[in-house]
């Protein structure tokens, strides 16, 4: 399962890996949304949370199809499927992997786009925070999604229906608590709420997806 | 002997349509059992369910539990890695092997540096084959394993398979060629599912009752 993560972390960082597309998404979207509701730095400090938030699920959403996709067409899932590690472990490594090539650089880089958006001083800590403990939760919920379109042709678009409604609960409380840090207000509820959601995500989900990834071996 | 694998009155189907039915059969240490059929007999459906990627319909397997190593149609190679690479994450992944022998029995020692993405189809399926080696798994199930080798690796191939089942392996493949390996022959053409005996019908009835 080491060897497995490790794998994919290498896999990523070469050529056509996808590593920085999500963060070059979160960049853009971010970027432009000063574009599109006018400058006034008022504003911006309103929508901020949510539109930072909605940037990190977005960009995540983006690499999902290929965390098995691949995998899948050169015959590495059906091998792996009969290898001497548990499918749940296998697919926990890929999620984590995923995690680490996406969700993580854009923990990092939301508090130097946080300043794009004129996101009040008090809110940083608390923007890092609730990404840290939300987007496995967004790689877990994912994986589970793309588990449960291997193998279809072309199931990226049917992956994001199935997915972003799952998304909602991460993206209420994440936004949630920086919107209540922003504005000085207690915040631990929501964040205790956001990483109950991951810590299920990250137990229960590998269960579902292998099993959908065996189905869809059949 | 004790045989490594049996099959015992198996059904299987694919995409849900019966298409093997009363496969029995033993493996024993040592010896290689060639399946032959036309296209669409069952060939990969049969090795598929024998390597546990899916259920048979009907009748039990013995001996297969975590000592088969499968190699289909694909080879499972990532493009972007090595030779080198490729072979040692599998070997990891079956618990970390040397790679040194498979390499040298399939003549990829000087091609261990490049990325898997330069190769040809039959230096990629060597790598694939070579795979098998690093399992250190006694029985091969192997589909169509020499699809797009030449003569020369052909027969790096056969000497392969020949030095596994002197090493008390044995393998099931499903092949056209000869490949000049003392084998016994099952065609599966004898064994065709006639039509749904009631089975389907019976699940059908089962999940909608």
């Amino acid at each position: 399962m080491i060897r497995l993560f490790a794998r994919d972390l290498r896999l990523a960082v070469r050529a056509g890996g996808g590593f920085g597309l999500g963060l070059a998404f979160f960049l853009i979207v971010t970027v432009l949304v000063p574009f599109g509701v006018g400058p006034q730095s008022a504003t911006l400090a309103v929508i901020a949370p949510g539109i930072l938030w909605l940037g990190a699920l977005l960009a995540c959403l983006l690499s999902l199809d290929r965390i098995f996709a691949l995998d899948y067409e050169d015959g590495s899932l059906d091998l792996l499927a009969t290898a001497p590690v548990p499918m749940e472990g296998v697919v926990a490594a890929k999620a984590l992997a995923h995690w680490i090539t996406t969700g993580l650089p854009l923990v990092i880089a939301a508090p130097i786009l946080g300043v794009l958006l004129n996101l009040p001083s008090g809110g940083y800590l608390w923007l890092i925070a609730s990404l840290a403990l939300g987007t496995p939760a967004l790689s877990f919920i994912g994986t589970f999604g793309a588990a449960l379109t291997v193998g279809l042709k072309r199931g990226g678009l049917l992956l994001s229906l199935l997915v972003l409604p799952l998304y909602i609960p991460t993206l209420i409380f994440g936004a949630e608590v920086v919107r209540r840090g922003a504005t000085g207000m207690e915040a631990a509820t929501p964040l205790a709420m956001l990483a109950g959601i991951t810590l299920a995500s990250v137990a229960l989900l590998p269960f579902a997806s292998a099993a959908a990834i065996r189905m869809n071996l059949r | 002997m004790d045989a490594l694998l049996t099959l015992d009155d198996i059904a299987c189907a694919r995409a849900g349509m019966p298409v093997l039915a009363g496969v029995t059969l033993a493996l024993m240490p040592g010896k290689a059992l060639i399946l032959r059929g036309p296209n669409g007999s069952g060939k990969t459906t049969l090795l598929r369910t024998i390597a546990g990627l899916q259920p048979a319909l009907h009748g039990r397997i013995a001996g297969g539990e975590d000592r088969i190593a499968y190699a289909g149609h694909a080879d499972g190679i990532k493009h972007t890695l090595s030779v080198a690479e490729n072979l040692e994450f599998w070997a990891g992944v079956y618990g970390g092997g040397s790679i040194d022998a498979a390499l040298e029995a399939f003549d990829l020692i000087a091609l261990q540096g490049r990325a898997a993405q330069s190769l040809s189809a039959g230096q990629k399926r060597r790598l694939g084959l070579a795979r098998l080696m690093v399992t250190g798994r006694p029985i091969w199930a192997l589909d169509e394993p020499t699809v797009s080798l030449d003569a020369a690796s052909v027969a790096l191939f056969a000497k392969a398979v020949r030095g596994h089942l002197a090493g008390g392996g044995a393998a099931i493949m499903a092949t056209h060629i000869d490949l000049g390996i003392e084998a016994d022959v099952l065609d599966l053409s004898g064994y065709r599912a006639g039509a749904p005996d009631g089975a389907f019908d019976r699940a059908f009835d089962e999940a909608f009752s």
